[in-house]
């Protein structure tokens, strides 16, 4: 089996061993109501390797000061250090210039900003956005907000009962009115892949920009934001193996400059008078404030280590741990797998024929197999399928076919106790 | 199981989680109250016949776990013939002990069959799917038109 590979063998350069990687993961070695923790709920939070946790205390103890405006030492350094995350970030998605990489609080923030700065300058009553059925309630809710501003439309794309977008009504809902789609790349709760290539191109046919939430597909696929060719990407470092409380906007540099600031405030002014004010150039504009500096310097170290496994490796290995968990998990009777799209990742949802989610949840708990039981922060997808709730597996680099053998084991026992 | 997870799904909880008693539509019911908890997505519908004062007759229908299925269901056994006071008054003290206030033995064995909620004290987060069919009840009570929420 993969993960039995001994480990004192010299590592290849592009060799993948699992043992290894999780070694790089101190909280693996928890053990949970008397049991090894099984760390199985990855797409609500990632864990951290050791190498961001040495950053973020290396950060504190040797290197912290305010950045930008200090002439001394540490300043100096602090700011190195947080503008070199930022071009470790412009370099992961490939982006052409680090102004087009705004720190934020995480995804969330991100698309708040998008859409506090289109509803300051773009939307007007009338105006619409596109997004889907399977978003997550950040990408619902933002936009909600300006519908108790402005009389704007939002139009949902429907998916299917595999979890699929309809593309055929997609297309129908562009209108000369459309200002933006704004789309989740990989779906938490479903796991599903849009095919959001073909929706970019789509979109610039008709001159809309698209804003791409990538929360569940920054830590699994591969993203080129030039290739790919969105106007906005959106993403969180804690679901990409780094710390909470920092997340990153993409936006395309010329966009970015015609549009207004998000927040006011410290870093993101040239000059002030009380007669008026002209804002900082990019990416400063859009980041008001002293920013979350630990944080950015944690999530560069993430990615750093994300680079040197080499998402492809990272991509084989959980396709592997995906197929497998959805194959075993299969065989169970009563047992039922919401989200079945042909291109999936690292997601494998169900719900049980009398068991419910939470009594799933706080069962498995005691097995120290940690999984999520809920709506997922997705409560239309919920709807979509008439169910309350699902149970979640959801699976990052250091996960193994052995935890996927403990989730279904606890399951079995799940069954017989509750049925 | 574990012992701490035997105490939480005692045999009586599964046994009313699968066989839930009074789990219908009332159709001449004059009181009714929507439940639902946001963060589960339970939500629990909560029938109840007043007559002078008392609870001639409750049922409830919905989709939740086994501690608010069975909870429900225990709460519809025990209260019906109940005055509303004495409803509410159970209410109070059944809160009581799934929060943890009162721990001692004898007040618990107090709520007689209700007793077999005292593990939930151990789960903060399954507290609020105990308590949601009495939330849900004591609103029907008062004939709140609104859904009820937990939070």
């Amino acid at each position: 089996m993969a993960t039995e590979i001994v480990t004192q063998k010299k590592k290849e350069p592009h060799s993948f061993n699992v043992n290894e990687i999780r070694a790089d993961f101190p909280i693996l070695k928890e053990i949970v109501h008397g049991k090894p923790l099984c760390y199985l709920d990855n797409a609500a939070t990632t864990q951290k390797p050791q190498a961001v946790i040495d950053t973020i205390v290396k950060y504190y103890t040797h290197q912290n000061a305010n950045i930008h405006r200090g002439v001394h030492y540490l300043s100096e350094l602090a700011t190195k250090e947080f503008e070199d995350a930022r071009i470790k970030v412009k370099d992961f998605i490939n982006a052409s210039s680090e102004k087009e990489i705004i720190f934020t609080r995480g995804t969330t923030e991100s698309i708040n900003l998008v859409a506090n700065i289109f509803n300051k300058a773009i939307l007007k009553d009338g105006d619409e956005i596109i997004i889907s059925a399977m978003e997550h309630h950040s990408n619902i809710v933002p936009w909600q907000l300006i519908q108790e501003q402005k009389k704007i439309k939002l139009k949902i794309i429907p998916i299917d009962d595999n979890g699929d977008i309809i593309y055929d009504e997609f297309l129908k809902l562009i209108s000369e009115k459309t200002k933006l789609i704004s789309i989740v790349y990989v779906s938490n709760s479903l796991g599903t892949i849009n095919p959001i290539e073909k929706i970019i191109e789509e979109a610039h046919r008709h001159n809309i920009p698209v804003l791409i939430d990538a929360a569940q597909a920054i830590q699994h696929l591969k993203i080129d934001v030039q290739k790919l060719n969105c106007d906005f990407l959106a993403f969180s470092g804690h679901k990409i193996y780094g710390p909470t409380g920092i997340g990153v906007l993409y936006g395309k540099e010329k966009l970015l400059e015609s549009l207004p600031p998000f927040q006011g405030g410290g870093d993101m002014i040239s000059k002030v008078t009380f007669e008026k004010t002209t804002f900082n150039e990019l990416p400063y504009k859009f980041e008001a404030g002293t920013s979350n500096i630990a944080d950015a310097i944690g999530l560069g170290t993430a990615l750093d280590y994300i680079s040197r496994i080499g998402l492809d490796n990272i991509i084989a290995h959980e396709t592997k741990i995906l197929d497998y968990a959805t194959k075993s998990l299969m065989q169970i009777p009563g047992l039922k797998i919401i989200g079945q799209a042909k291109h999936k990742s690292s997601v494998v949802s169900f719900v049980f024929d009398n068991i419910h989610p939470h009594d799933a949840g706080t069962f498995l708990d005691f097995e120290g197999i940690a999984i999520r039981t809920g709506h997922h922060c997705t409560q239309p997808v919920m709807d979509r399928y008439n169910i309350p709730a699902t149970s979640r597996a959801s699976f990052a680099v250091y996960n193994t076919e052995e935890e996927v053998d403990i989730l279904v084991k606890g399951i079995i026992k799940l069954i017989e106790v509750f049925n | 199981m574990d012992s701490e997870l035997k105490e939480l799904y005692q045999q009586v909880i599964l046994d009313h989680n699968k066989n839930p008693r009074n789990f219908r539509k009332m159709e001449r019911a004059n009181h009714f109250a929507e439940g639902y908890n946001p963060l589960c997505g339970d939500k629990l519908n909560i029938y109840v016949e007043l007559e002078d004062g008392k609870i001639k007759d409750i049922s409830f229908q919905g989709s939740g776990c086994a501690i608010s299925k069975a909870s429900a269901s225990l709460m519809s056994s025990i209260v019906k013939g109940l005055p509303v006071e004495e409803a509410e008054k159970l209410f109070e003290k059944f809160q009581a002990v799934i929060t943890g206030r009162i721990t001692e033995e004898e007040d618990i064995d107090k709520l007689g069959k209700l007793a077999v909620f005292a593990g939930v004290r151990e789960f903060p987060s399954r507290v609020k799917c105990a308590s949601l069919a009495w939330h849900t009840m004591v609103a029907a009570f008062k004939q709140e038109e609104k859904s009820v929420s937990t939070e």
